[in-house]
């Protein structure tokens, strides 16, 4: 591609494509860490970073590395950013690191990362390969955000530990138990299905 | 820590804190191998065997040479560095040694590297502390656990397929509807044992 347009990429990765709701890719993480606000947005931040920086970097090297050797390369080059990530987290927000637990880790197989890198980064040049994974980032943090903001008030009355409801809500614990989250996921790719369709028939 | 049995840690990773319906690990080869009972069952026997094999390599490695070494923090590229060494060479002995099992298997292979509950589950072995056997009984039973979620949601998946589904909740909608059905009925096992 010789020509390409940031707001078009951004576009892309953020609603058009957006990696969870129409490719279905990275949800493992994306359930579980939903049951907070605080969590979804770290998390959301830190697979932002790790995917944009990787991109950038793994379409950096794209012209010196042997095709068949490149999987473990980007295996690699994304371990060493959540690396990063981690070390940062436990430095300055222990509780949080606590709280993530594993995931954090995680972030090294989750599939947005990979897919973006084997789809867009191993082809195009280093910008554009940032803005795309950083798109892709962003549209993965929204829909982490949305879940979130759903089960916590729900479940606690609150956003981001602030009590927003007064005494009188009766918390509904479901929300904060795993399968909440599921329901709420496909609630999501339904509207999200539903929107993208009335747009399409419009244009027609 | 309280030192616990590694039979519950067992039973607790299958039931209670199943790997997909409590821990969401693994749900990307979950909802895209669900389609067919065979498929699911030879994926989800390929997950178990390298999540008790991986699990015991992670441990030795992580305690016999990271900790003395000071180097706990290299463990994410280390584990999964390992675990895609292991299946390429589990891929290649198979094929020498056991042909059939390999063409049963083998195409889930390559899948399983990128498997979370793979890395996931030893990531909580390191997390919680557990010891050589406690792991062990944790990999087993958690890939035990994976198999039982995947081929119930395949089973369920083969039924309502003809259903008449609404065209947005079609395929991987459904299938997480019914994902979360299913967490549902498992939540009634957390009274069995509980760990953390």
């Amino acid at each position: 591609m010789a020509k390409y347009s940031p707001t078009k990429i951004m576009i892309n990765g953020i609603w058009e494509e957006n990696p969870v709701l129409v490719q279905l890719i990275g949800i493992c993480s994306t359930l579980a860490v939903t049951n907070n606000c605080m969590n979804s947005l770290i998390m959301g931040l830190g697979l932002t970073f790790v995917t944009g920086l990787s991109s950038f970097t793994i379409s950096l090297i794209r012209k010196f590395t042997p095709k068949h050797v490149r999987m473990m390369v980007q295996v690699l080059i994304i371990a060493v950013f959540v690396i990063i990530v981690d070390i940062y987290l436990r430095a300055f927000m222990p509780e949080l690191s606590k709280a993530l637990g594993p995931y954090v880790g995680l972030i090294i197989t989750n599939c947005i990362i990979m897919g973006r890198a084997e789809a867009y980064a191993q082809n195009n040049p280093p910008i554009p390969a940032l803005i795309d994974g950083v798109a892709n980032g962003i549209g993965y943090t929204i829909v982490l955000l949305i879940i979130a903001v759903v089960r916590e008030l729900l479940a606690f009355g609150s956003l981001f530990g602030v009590k927003l409801l007064g005494d009188w809500w009766t918390p509904w614990t479901i929300a904060i138990m795993p399968p909440s989250a599921f329901f709420l996921l496909a609630t999501l790719i339904w509207v999200g299905y539903n929107i993208k369709n009335k747009k399409s028939e419009v244009a027609k | 820590m309280i030192e616990l049995n590694p039979m519950i840690i067992f039973v607790a990773a299958i039931f209670t804190n199943n790997m997909i319906f409590s821990n969401f690990l693994g749900m990307c080869s979950y909802i895209a191998v669900s389609k067919e009972i065979p498929t699911s069952m030879g994926l989800g026997q390929a997950v178990t065997f390298v999540l008790a094999c991986t699990s015991v390599i992670n441990y030795l490695i992580y305690y016999y040479i990271l900790v003395p070494l000071n180097l706990e923090f290299l463990r994410f590229i280390i584990f999964i560095v390992s675990i895609a060494a292991f299946v390429q060479l589990l891929e290649m002995l198979l094929e020498r040694y056991l042909p059939n099992l390999y063409y049963a298997l083998g195409i889930f292979l390559p899948l399983i590297t990128v498997n979370c509950a793979i890395l996931g589950v030893s990531l909580f072995m390191i997390i919680r502390n557990y010891t050589f056997l406690q792991s062990f009984a944790f990999s087993v039973g958690a890939g035990i656990g994976w198999t039982l979620a995947i081929v119930a949601l395949a089973g369920i998946r083969q039924r309502i397929k003809l259903d008449s589904v609404p065209a947005g909740l079609r395929g991987s909608g459904i299938a997480l509807i019914t994902t979360g059905l299913m967490a549902l009925a498992f939540m009634g096992f957390s009274g069995i044992v509980q760990i953390q």
